[in-house]
């Protein structure tokens, strides 16, 4: 049953919202509000003057070869990441759901990665994946499998997703695994009664069940996926080699402040919020909706 | 069609926790039986290892002439009733009926036809395309039996089934519960804790406690010979009054200064010992000329029936009398016992001690 608490005045509850509307304003909508009048800006080379060019800024980078093609790659890259992250959380969710003693050890164990930083995850991942001293790529090497992040860029690509999917997998494994136990066992019974065999019963009864965790967390693994695997990259390609692993969100980054540009950098990055902007409506019209059975 | 026995089931929990402590029973085919006891005696384990959802850690289950201890649940061909229905949530009332038979290769239009039929039985082709959620209790509990009676199974297990209705719509699934039953003649075995439920559904009432079985037998019997002060008290509502005696001799017992006469009663009793004296609420009949004097408390009216609470020699007791039968601002009640009506319990362990 849900309360409602009434306040006898305006002030009070308007005080206790204060610290995070202020926290809000602060750290998203002034930035936010800057980033939108920095994109409609250009700046010369050497930052003495700015000029005020309305959406041309947008436009420059919109058409872009260099820029859709790293649309294509963060696409590519977010699919990736969500599919790795969520996979082997069901699983491992699956699994952890049927261990009656000791279950929170497993839990736990578990769940750690999620506090890793993305910066060590990423530092992790390329030393495991490291051409010349890496455990993995030892072993790799032994099987006949020719690897390289450094040089190769889609061995690249594949140890960000990697890295950054690792990471995500404990948060998806809390998620699911709440999920499974909150599907009643009689339902689980009544389908063994009913004769379905295990698989059958994944696929027609816990997955169905299931289906708000995971579009909940398909969006949420996307947001992911866009805006918090910078550091991940950060410190292990940095975009490279090439352009391989340069993802929307640092191109931001080396658009703004390596290369200097900051009103495209601004255009970039108003792009992107958006794409969150337009995920979140999806996931507030879908998620909480229609996909509930 | 089959018969269930079970010989010494018993069930053993990690940690050394024994829920079942070595069960037997024999149910006819056909036969409606009916498992009873306070939460916590065993009685849903025990349903649960004839559905195969518990292993059964030492003993015999089976069904017809196969021995079921180590079949799956899917291939003992039961049907399950559960508590809170467990209706698949994400699939419509058709759906839900059919999935059973689905899972086991059953063509279409077979499945089509058979859904329908026990749709029909049960007064539910009204709402086939329905989401469980968007049911009543009652119409989720019809689907519930109609998922069970869709498979045509050898043996219906019911946990339970009655206790999420309100009072009025448990009486009516009773009812309709009993009905289905004997017209699909289908062994049923129904664990409840409910004592109306067990008397009223059953032709074999196994009551138990502590993970034994403390008497089975037809449901009248139980009530009118129970083997222990358990089931004495249990079955039967409001409960058989028990109260401290002494024996006075044979064929005669004490209750404080009160002398009752029993006609049964074990021959090795012997005058001074310490007896409980169970007395049914309704078998002290009042009459005017009878010769027992109870000191009235309060009267409860139940409007066919009134409760007169009291104290008889000194032992607080419950009649029941049909209303208007009594003034009710009666003090003192004259009662009269059938010596045939008064049982009489071991101090110690509370068995009968019956001839």
């Amino acid at each position: 049953m849900e309360r409602k608490v009434v306040f006898p005045g305006m002030l009070l509850p308007y005080a206790l919202l204060a610290p995070q509307i202020l926290i809000i304003l602060v750290f998203f909508y002034v930035p936010a509000g800057q980033a939108l009048w920095m994109s409609t800006l250009l700046q010369d080379p050497l930052g003495l003057s700015v000029q005020f060019v309305g959406l041309e800024n947008f436009q420059t980078v919109l058409s872009d070869p260099a820029y859709r093609q790293t649309i294509a790659r963060t696409m590519f890259f977010s699919v990736a990441v969500t599919v790795c992250a969520m996979v082997p959380a069901v699983l491992l969710a699956l699994m952890a759901d049927r261990v009656v003693r000791g279950a929170m050890p497993y839990k736990t164990i578990l769940i750690i990665p999620y506090a890793i930083a993305p910066a060590v995850a990423g530092a992790l991942w390329l030393f495991l994946f490291n051409p010349s001293v890496g455990v993995v790529s030892y072993y790799m090497g032994r099987l006949g499998l020719d690897w390289n992040p450094k040089i190769d860029g889609s061995h690249a690509m594949w140890l960000i997703i990697i890295a950054s999917a690792w990471k995500q997998i404990a948060y998806n494994f809390v998620f699911f695994l709440a999920g499974l136990q909150s599907i009643p066992k009689s339902l689980i019974e009544a389908a063994q009664i009913d004769g379905a065999s295990p698989r059958r019963r994944f696929w027609t009864i816990i997955f169905p069940l299931l289906s708000p965790t995971t579009f909940f967390l398909i969006v949420v693994n996307f947001v992911y996926a866009f805006f918090e695997t910078f550091g991940v990259i950060h410190a292990a390609t940095q975009g490279g080699p090439g352009k391989s692993t340069e993802i929307m969100i640092y191109k931001v980054w080396y658009d703004g402040f390596i290369a200097q540009d900051l009103g495209r950098s601004a255009a970039q990055s108003v792009i992107l919020m958006a794409i969150v902007v337009a995920l979140t409506v999806v996931q507030f019209r879908f998620v909480e909706r229609k996909v509930h059975y | 069609m089959a018969d269930v026995s079970l010989t010494n089931v018993r069930k053993v929990y990690a940690g050394n926790v024994e829920a079942v402590k070595g069960v037997s029973f024999d149910i006819p085919d056909g036969g409606f039986c009916v498992l009873v006891g306070p939460s916590g005696c065993g009685k849903s384990t025990l349903l649960r290892m004839v559905a195969g959802l518990e292993a059964i850690t030492s003993g015999e289950c089976r069904i017809g002439a196969r021995v079921v201890n180590e079949v799956e649940p899917a291939d003992r061909d039961i049907a399950m009733v559960f508590q809170n229905y467990a209706l698949y949530p994400h699939m419509s009332v058709y759906e839900n009926m059919a999935y059973g038979l689905r899972n086991r290769g059953t063509p279409k239009d077979e499945i089509d036809r058979r859904v329908k039929e026990a749709a029909g039985i049960l007064a539910i082709e009204s709402f086939l395309d329905r989401k469980p959620r968007a049911l009543s209790g009652g119409q989720r509990q019809r689907v519930a039996m109609g998922r069970a009676i869709v498979r045509k199974p050898q043996v219906f297990l019911f946990d339970e089934p009655l206790s999420n209705l309100d009072a009025k719509l448990r009486v009516q699934m009773r009812v309709e519960i009993k009905k289905l039953q004997r017209a699909l003649g289908v062994t049923s075995i129904y664990v409840t804790h409910d004592q109306v439920e067990a008397m009223t559904l059953s032709d074999k009432l196994v009551v138990m406690s502590n993970g034994r079985v403390e008497q089975m037998g037809v449901p009248n019997e139980v009530y009118r010979k129970p083997a222990s002060k358990f089931v004495a008290t249990f079955i039967g509502s409001p409960p058989m009054n028990i109260a401290k005696g002494v024996v006075r001799g044979p064929g005669a017992v004490a209750v404080g200064d009160v002398v009752l006469p029993v006609s049964d009663m074990a021959a090795d009793l012997k005058p001074g010992d310490a007896i409980e004296v169970g007395l049914r609420p309704e078998d002290l009949i009042v009459r005017g000329d009878g010769s027992l004097t109870m000191q009235v408390d309060f009267i409860e009216e139940l409007g066919a029936t009134q409760l007169f609470h009291g104290t008889l020699g000194g032992a607080h007791l419950v009649i029941q009398a049909a209303s208007g039968l009594v003034p009710s601002e009666s003090k003192t009640l004259n009662l009269a016992i059938d010596p045939a009506k008064v049982h009489l319990f071991d101090v110690g362990t509370g068995a009968r001690r019956g001839r």
